[in-house]
């Protein structure tokens, strides 16, 4: 039998996979945010805040996130090189190991085996299994890439090629670490220098894997849904090189006001704000894209998660240059505007975009089409209004807790104690815990039509001619 | 022509890449951690405190409380000194934390008894009744393990003696973390140098006045009751019940100064009011 003409099978497995780690994350993420208003349901030694927090982060963001970015990115590199992928072998290898290594992640951090780096928290062995997945992961990419059959590289295959050296060096340079036992290591750094390699390493994680991956599908995906083309070649060109040069000086604006050297914070204060522009030239390549075709905002639900995801990515690049100021930061550094933040990006941005892709390869993948579209409309209202809930309830709450830790008497004395502004985030918490169910409940109408549709949607027609 | 040829692109890619890396990544070793920074009074971790630092990593408490105080009028007052590069050269890794959900612990050494973070550990509630922070009283049961604890020393190279290993033996989780609490912020001498002199007359400004005393006794009870107990009866602090061998001034000084080689912290943050209202209260209630 003649082999089909781009492998599938490998997308759907990422796919199917990358959505139950979305689950369990959200699952825990609920569980966390309950854990906050009520500390007596931690459940020592393995169901406590302070390790279940890591789970949620780690499945969230390399579960989810990474699991779908690799789904897309197989799917989209076999289209735009018009070729199948470079090794179906390596593929399945990549989709098994990644399995691994998420359970493997959750596992451990469960049992407390943890660096304590925010978004590395692994241990050694799993940084293995990373370096060796992800390596996997760029040579089947890049071979793909190398035998193409259409000349030109579209504008979704520089982000991803952007991406994997730049996960790769990042990743690299900061799991160096010298081991005393199977799962327990010491930082090849120490102190500040620690601070300032984690946080390179902590604010470009978040533009190699969550800022060109889903501006890679959306440059995909939002042509191909809409029938438009995008606006301007030469914009995407120019925001594509400002993008990845201007990030990697900013590591610093999560270290504002720290004992790490003055110089380095002001250079991250000024780039941050100049990434205002690269950020923009692709939210208003998107918009500019959607000239004439604004109608289908209300006609084609795909359209309203791509143009609602790369919206909260403009709001998400403006509220960060805004935080990077020192003034700024001073006041919501470590209160809960952050996390207010970070949901905004990962919920509303890369998750939304991630969505779409789902949405749009679901003909392809499971040869059936979607089983309804109402649903998917009820999916889309459900986590932009749970999403909602949970940023405006925070950053109520940060500027409210902000207020109170810097609030001082005439005598020059502290207005509250700690405890007096802690006691005022609870009424907060329990909102985001809603936002959150609601957000919840989404997913799981998205995960029932999903199931609804591969058990015997309508078959698509041609499914596979389809581009 | 760099969008048909997929190798230049990755070289270029990284090469771009690599400029801010190498200027706000690699460059700094060369200012950080240096001779500049040193300061001659950080020492390294002891063993006990060591595994204690290895224990809060485990626990996550990094997701709840930061290490780093920064220059900022507000936060000095409320945390103390500012940090400094130098206190953090011993530390792998760096434990600043992203999220103040709990109150910063950059210096909490010195600022507690260890007592008072025994109970607290074991129960935060039953000394803080609204706070989220979970229970940690099992790590009493974990007994520590002297050969695992010498060989993180070896790794680290921190200097340690054969009997300070030893001397872990009957120890537990628990010890080391309080340990560990009790050596954070101490390696420089901050406290004295922030002790507040105060200057002039002290003049009780409430003498008597019943408002004041009821203040008074709902700032004791916020902020007092967990160490000197509900009724004043006393607890890890002293009984409060009876003032009459000091006079207004003196109690003034000892609360807003606090005792700290005694384990009773100064309460200067509360500002003035409070702590007149506290003296009215302890001074003249009924
Ligand atoms: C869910 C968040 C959370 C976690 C996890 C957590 N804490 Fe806390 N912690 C708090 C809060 C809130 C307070 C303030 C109220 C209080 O004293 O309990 C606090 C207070 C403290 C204090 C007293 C600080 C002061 O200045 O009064 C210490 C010491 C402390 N925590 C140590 C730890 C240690 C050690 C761990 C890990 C084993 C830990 N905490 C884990 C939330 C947390
Ligand atoms: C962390 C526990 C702790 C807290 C909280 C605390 N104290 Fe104390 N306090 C102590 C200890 C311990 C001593 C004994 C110090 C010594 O004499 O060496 C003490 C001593 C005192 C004394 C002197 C008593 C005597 O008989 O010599 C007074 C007065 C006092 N505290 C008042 C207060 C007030 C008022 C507050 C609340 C604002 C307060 N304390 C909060 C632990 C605490
Ligand atoms: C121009 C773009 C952006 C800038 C300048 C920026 C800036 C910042 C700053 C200054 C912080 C630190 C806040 C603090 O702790 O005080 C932060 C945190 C964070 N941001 Fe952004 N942001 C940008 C875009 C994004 C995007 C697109 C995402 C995608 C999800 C994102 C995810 C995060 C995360 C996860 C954190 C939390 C880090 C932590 O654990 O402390 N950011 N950002
Ligand atoms: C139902 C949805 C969700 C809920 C209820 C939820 C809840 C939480 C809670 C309670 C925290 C801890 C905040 C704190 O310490 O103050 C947190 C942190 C975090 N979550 Fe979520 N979350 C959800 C969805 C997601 C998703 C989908 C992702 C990623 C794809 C994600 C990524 C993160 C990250 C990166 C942090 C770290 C924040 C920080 O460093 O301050 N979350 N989340």
């Amino acid at each position: 039998m003649e082999k089909p003409e781009y492998n599938y099978a490998v997308v759907r497995g990422f796919v199917n996979w990358s959505i139950l780690w979305g689950l369990v994350a959200i699952l825990v993420g609920v569980i966390a945010a309950i854990q906050m208003t009520n500390p007596e349901l931690n459940f020592p030694p393995y169901f406590t805040f302070g390790r279940l927090r890591p789970l949620h982060t780690n499945a969230g963001l390399y579960g989810w996130g990474v699991g779908s970015i690799f789904a897309m990115f197989l799917y989209i590199v076999q289209r735009l090189c018009k070729v199948r992928l470079w090794s179906d072998k390596l593929a399945t290898f990549q989709l098994w190991l990644f399995n691994i290594t998420i359970i493997g992640a959750a596992v451990t951090l469960l049992l407390g085996y943890t660096t304590s780096k925010e978004y590395h928290e692994l241990e050694w062995p799993l940084d293995i299994m990373v370096v060796v997945l992800w390596v996997a992961f760029a040579i089947n990419i890049i071979m793909t890439i190398v035998k193409r059959k259409e000349e030109q590289m579209y504008i979704s295959l520089w982000y991803m090629l952007a991406s994997i050296v730049g996960v790769a060096i990042l990743y690299l340079v900061n799991s160096a670490e010298v081991p005393v036992s199977l799962f327990k290591s010491y930082s090849a750094y120490a102190g500040t220098n620690d601070a300032n390699v984690h946080w390179w390493f902590g604010h470009n994680a978040v533009a190699m894997a969550f800022t060109a991956p889903p501006l890679a599908m959306f440059y995909y995906f939002l042509p191909k849904t809409t029938g438009a083309p995008i606006f301007s070649h030469r914009l995407s060109i120019v925001a594509f090189w400002s993008l990845i040069f201007m990030y990697l000086w900013t590591g610093a604006h999560h270290l504002l006001w720290t004992p790490v050297p003055d110089w380095i914070q002001t250079l991250a204060m000024g780039f941050s704000v100049m990434l205002i522009a690269p950020s923009w030239g692709s939210v208003f390549n998107g918009y500019l894209s959607m000239n004439g075709q604004w109608h289908q905002m209300r006609e084609n639900y795909l359209v309203k998660f791509l143009i609602v995801g790369i919206t909260f990515y403009g709001l998400q690049t403006l509220q960060g240059p805004m935080q990077a100021i020192r003034t700024f930061s001073a006041f919501i550094h470590y209160t809960d505007w952050v996390p207010a933040h970070i949901h905004m990006g990962t919920m509303g941005w890369v998750s939304m975009i991630a969505f779409a892709g789902v949405y749009f390869l679901v003909p392809r993948i499971y040869g059936r089409e979607l089983y309804s579209v109402p649903l998917a409309n009820l999916h889309f209202w459900l986590i932009l209004v749970g999403q909602l809930i949970w940023t405006i309830s925070l950053w109520i709450a940060g500027v409210l807790q902000a207020g109170m830790w810097n609030a001082m008497n005439p005598d020059g004395s502290l207005t509250y104690t700690f405890m007096e502004t802690m006691v005022e985030m609870y009424p907060f918490w329990w909102a985001r815990t809603i936002g959150g169910v609601i957000f919840l409940i989404g997913v799981i109408v998205f995960i029932y039509n999903l199931i609804k549709t591969a058990k015997g949607g309508a078959p698509a027609p041609a499914a596979e001619g389809r581009a | 022509m760099w969008e048909k040829k997929p190798i230049l692109f990755l070289l270029l890619a990284t090469a771009t890449i690599l400029v801010g890396t190498i200027v706000t990544m690699v460059l700094p070793f060369a200012w950080v951690n240096t001779e500049h920074d040193r300061i001659e009074t950080v020492t390294p971790y002891s063993a006990l405190e060591q595994e204690g630092r290895d224990v809060y990593i485990r626990e996550g408490c990094n997701n709840c409380h930061s290490q780093t105080i920064r220059p900022l009028v507000a936060e000095v007052l409320r945390y103390g000194e500012y940090s400094k590069s130098g206190e953090f050269v011993h530390d792998r890794p760096f434990l600043w934390g992203s999220k103040r959900t709990g109150p910063d612990l950059a210096r909490i050494g010195g600022k507690y008894p260890d007592e008072w973070h025994y109970k607290h550990m074991d129960s935060p509630r039953a000394m803080v009744p609204k706070t989220n922070m979970p229970d940690y009283g099992w790590l009493t049961e974990n007994s520590l393990d002297p050969d695992m604890i010498r060989r993180k020393m070896d790794v680290l190279d921190f200097p340690y003696t054969e009997d300070e290993i030893k001397a872990l033996a009957g120890k537990n989780e628990m010890d080391a973390i309080v340990a560990y609490m009790q050596k954070l912020g101490t390696g420089i001498p901050w406290r004295e140098a922030a002790a507040t002199e105060i200057v002039g007359e002290l003049e009780n400004p409430f003498k008597g006045d019943a408002a004041a005393i009821a203040a008074g006794k709902a700032v004791y009870d916020a902020n007092c009751a967990a160490c000197h107990g509900d009724d004043l009866s006393g607890d890890i602090g002293p009984e409060l019940t009876d003032m009459s061998a000091y006079d207004d001034a003196i109690l003034y000084e000892i609360i807003y100064s606090g005792i700290t080689d005694g384990g009773m912290p100064p309460f200067a943050s509360l500002g003035s009011t409070k702590v007149w209202q506290l003296v009215n209260f302890l001074m003249y209630r009924e």
